[in-house]
């Protein structure tokens, strides 16, 4: 910048100029998903006014619960240029060790129950971490290992034994029927979590890091971030989060046992793109994420409510994916346009 | 770390493919050891010289362990040396195949199949009898070309038919009703489907039923769960629900008693009364029907039997001996009934245990 030649508030309009760009591109980022959603339930509703029902609004809800929280764990890892396909399994051993706990411990209370979950959740979470960053391996390879590993876990240990909704007290299941204000037990504890995983990610420093060490690991490192500290402080997070899923899943479904959860995984991840967080790290949000999942979840509901055959639903998943990765795409190129503007401004 | 090979140069990107590859070649063997390690029976027909294997459409479901330990009580009482369970995790048509080409390879006497497919398990099925194998279906039948004997639960019709009975007393004997299946493509499913629409559309009784709706929920708990509300979104009129999957039928039995539908909306079907039971209790099921299923294993392994020993070849009119069962008899197109289905309900649920 040169002196005296500029207006001297030009540094700062230009700056004003990026950070509202900036702005606007955070908010393209989640726009898409959040109108189509809004379109998608006004459209069944117009259809079916059932759909936004008391009984409707609450399944509604109760469906993206656990993809909300889990969703959001994922969006943690992928920020950070990583991914977890693992959460299947975990969850999946923690709700079948939920079932096994209340019919070992007779009158276990509920608390221990969710801290069981999410402890176990945690050490089968930081497992996958440790390997991504001990290893040094793609944690595509690592998680993909794990996925295995503790489903097979989860078979040798559940067998064909199968725990049932009337093996857990009445107080449990009823987290997931009970509302209050319309909303169920289990959907508040959702938005709690995705409360504070949004503030965590916006405005801490550790959470920032992760955006940095996913929009570049090496530059990361040389600046001084605790890369692997932080790494490993998503994959245990995810962890919590799958584990928090599985006592939920407990709670609302009828059955846990040795396949509870095979094949969840992708319909995460593809709730987390769906929802503004680019699979290459480094930017996206865990709100955004969680409207991924709610979207998805609600074209299921939206589908049979309206009596679409099922089959096309997952065409049209794989289409919002699709859109989702264009949007990416051409968000990327408009900041680097704007950046390059305003640094030319600048000089 | 992650997907970044996707923007990697072509070498890192297929050297991390390979790692990939590697991983997933590994697990292939180990999940092949498995089932190539498992029995080493000789083939010949010799007495007590016979092995057995049991193949279900997949292992760790709890209806399948039921029919599994009659199958075990079976081939124990029987007289064959060697009992084997082998199967996939997941129920889909393919996954069959290579736990048949490795008992074929390990020259196992008698094959007893609950088929994902009845047409997909058919080429190794066949290689299977060309090396001296008897071939049993249970549970779910494979295309009769490929099998000797098919032992059925129950005649389907019956099974289709107490299920339409049990619902149109429950909703009074008019209304809408739906059907929530397994996969859209399960042998057993449809053929009970196939019944039930025929004896709608054929029985007066039942002329005030209209079926609206047929849905599927692959035997997965949570698919099953959101296909049930779906129904109960779509037909608000719906009176009834029939599900005849144990899967299907405990997922919705756990929406309706949780929801607001609960009491206003029948449900009926087959079930496991361990599974059931509490929903028999708190009167969102009235009454639900199921076999024994450990029968079902057990007249397969006399079966199996029967067949190695040349004492029935499969055709109509020949009779083996069941054990503590009695005799059956293999009736037109192979098959073999084992008895008629019973009817749970608060009174008798109780007294069963699976």
């Amino acid at each position: 910048m040169t002196i005296g030649t500029s207006p001297p508030d030009t540094a700062a309009t230009a700056m004003r100029r990026t950070s509202g760009g900036l702005a606007s591109v955070l908010r393209l980022r989640e726009l898409p998903v959040t109108l189509a959603l809004i379109a998608l339930v006004a459209l069944t509703y117009l259809a079916n006014p059932l759909f936004l029902g008391q009984q409707g609004m609450k399944d509604l809800l109760l469906n993206a619960t656990i993809v909300i929280i889990l969703a959001v764990g994922q969006a943690m890892v992928i920020i950070t240029r990583n991914v977890d396909l693992s959460v299947g399994s975990i969850l999946g051993i923690v709700a079948f060790s939920t079932g096994t706990l209340f019919v070992a411990v007779p009158g276990i209370p509920i608390v221990l129950i969710f801290l069981a979950g999410m402890a176990l959740g945690a050490l089968l979470g930081s497992v996958n971490g440790f390997l991504v960053t001990v290893a040094k391996v793609p944690s595509l390879v690592i998680t993909l290992g794990t996925l295995y590993i503790y489903r097979g876990l989860n078979n040798a240990w559940a067998g064909g034994t199968q725990y049932f909704a009337g093996d857990r007290p009445d107080s449990f299941g009823a987290l997931s029927v009970d509302t209050i204000a319309g909303f169920p037990l289990i959907t508040l504890i959702a938005i709690v979590v995705v409360i504070i995983v949004a503030i965590f990610m916006a405005s801490t420093r550790p959470g920032r890091d992760l955006y940095a060490i996913g929009s570049d690991p090496e530059a990361a490192k040389l600046f001084g971030i605790p890369v692997i500290r932080r790494v490993l402080l998503a994959f245990l997070s995810n962890g919590v989060l799958a584990g928090l899923a599985g006592v939920l899943y407990a709670s609302r479904f009828n059955s846990v046992g040795a396949t509870t959860g095979t094949g969840l995984e992708f319909d995460i991840i593809a709730a987390a793109v769906v929802g503004g967080v680019a699979i290459f790290g480094g930017s996206g949000t865990v709100v955004g994420a969680a409207i991924g999942a709610l979207l998805l979840t609600t074209i299921t509901s939206a589908l049979a409510a309206i009596r679409v055959d099922k089959f096309w639903q997952q065409a049209i998943v794989g289409l919002l994916i699709l859109a989702a990765i264009v949007i990416d795409r051409i968000t990327r190129i408009r900041t680097a346009k704007k950046l390059r503007r305003s640094e030319a401004r600048d000089v | 770390m992650t997907m970044q090979f996707i923007r990697h140069t072509k070498t890192r990107g297929t050297r991390r493919f390979l790692t990939l590859a590697a991983v997933a070649a590994s697990v292939a063997l180990v999940a092949g050891g498995c089932a190539a390690g498992n029995d080493a029976g000789t083939g010949t027909a010799a007495e007590g010289d016979l092995s057995i294997t049991f193949i279900p459409k997949q292992l760790n479901n709890p209806y399948t362990d039921v029919v599994l330990g009659g199958g075990k009580d079976g081939a124990t009482a029987g007289g064959f040396a060697a009992t084997e369970v082998v199967g996939p995790l997941e129920a889909s048509a393919s996954s069959q195949v290579s736990f048949i080409n490795a008992e074929t390879q390990a020259g196992t006497s008698v094959i007893v199949i609950a088929a994902n497919d009845p047409d997909a398990v058919g080429p190794a099925l066949e290689e299977a009898r060309a090396a001296g194998a008897k071939i049993v279906a249970f549970d779910s039948d494979t295309n009769p070309d490929y099998r000797d004997v098919f032992i059925s639960q129950v005649v389907a019709k019956d099974v289709a038919l107490i299920q339409i009975k049990l619902l149109a007393e429950q909703i009074g004997g008019s209304g809408e009703i739906a059907i929530l299946s397994a996969t859209a493509n399960a042998t057993n499913q449809n053929e009970w489907i196939k019944f039930i629409e025929e004896e709608l559309a054929s029985n007066p009784e039942y002329a005030e039923i209209s079926l609206v709706a047929k849905v599927y929920g692959d035997d997965d708990d949570t698919k099953s769960f959101q296909e049930a509300q779906g129904l109960l979104q779509a037909y608000p009129n719906l009176k009834g629900i029939i599900s005849p999957t144990t899967v299907g039928i405990a997922a919705t039995a756990r929406y309706l008693s949780t929801s607001n539908y609960k009491g206003t909306v029948a449900l009926t079907g087959l079930g496991l009364p361990n599974e059931m039971r509490p929903f028999v209790k708190d009167g969102t099921v009235t009454a639900f029907a199921l076999w024994d299923p450990a029968q079902l294993g057990y007249v397969a392994a006399f079966a199996g039997k029967a067949l190695a020993n040349g004492t029935i070849t499969g055709a109509e009119g020949d009779t083996f001996d069941a054990g503590d069962l009695g005799k059956r008899e293999v009736g037109a197109d192979g098959i073999v009934i084992v008895g008629p289905p019973t009817t749970f309900n608060a009174d008798n649920i109780d007294d069963y245990d699976f």
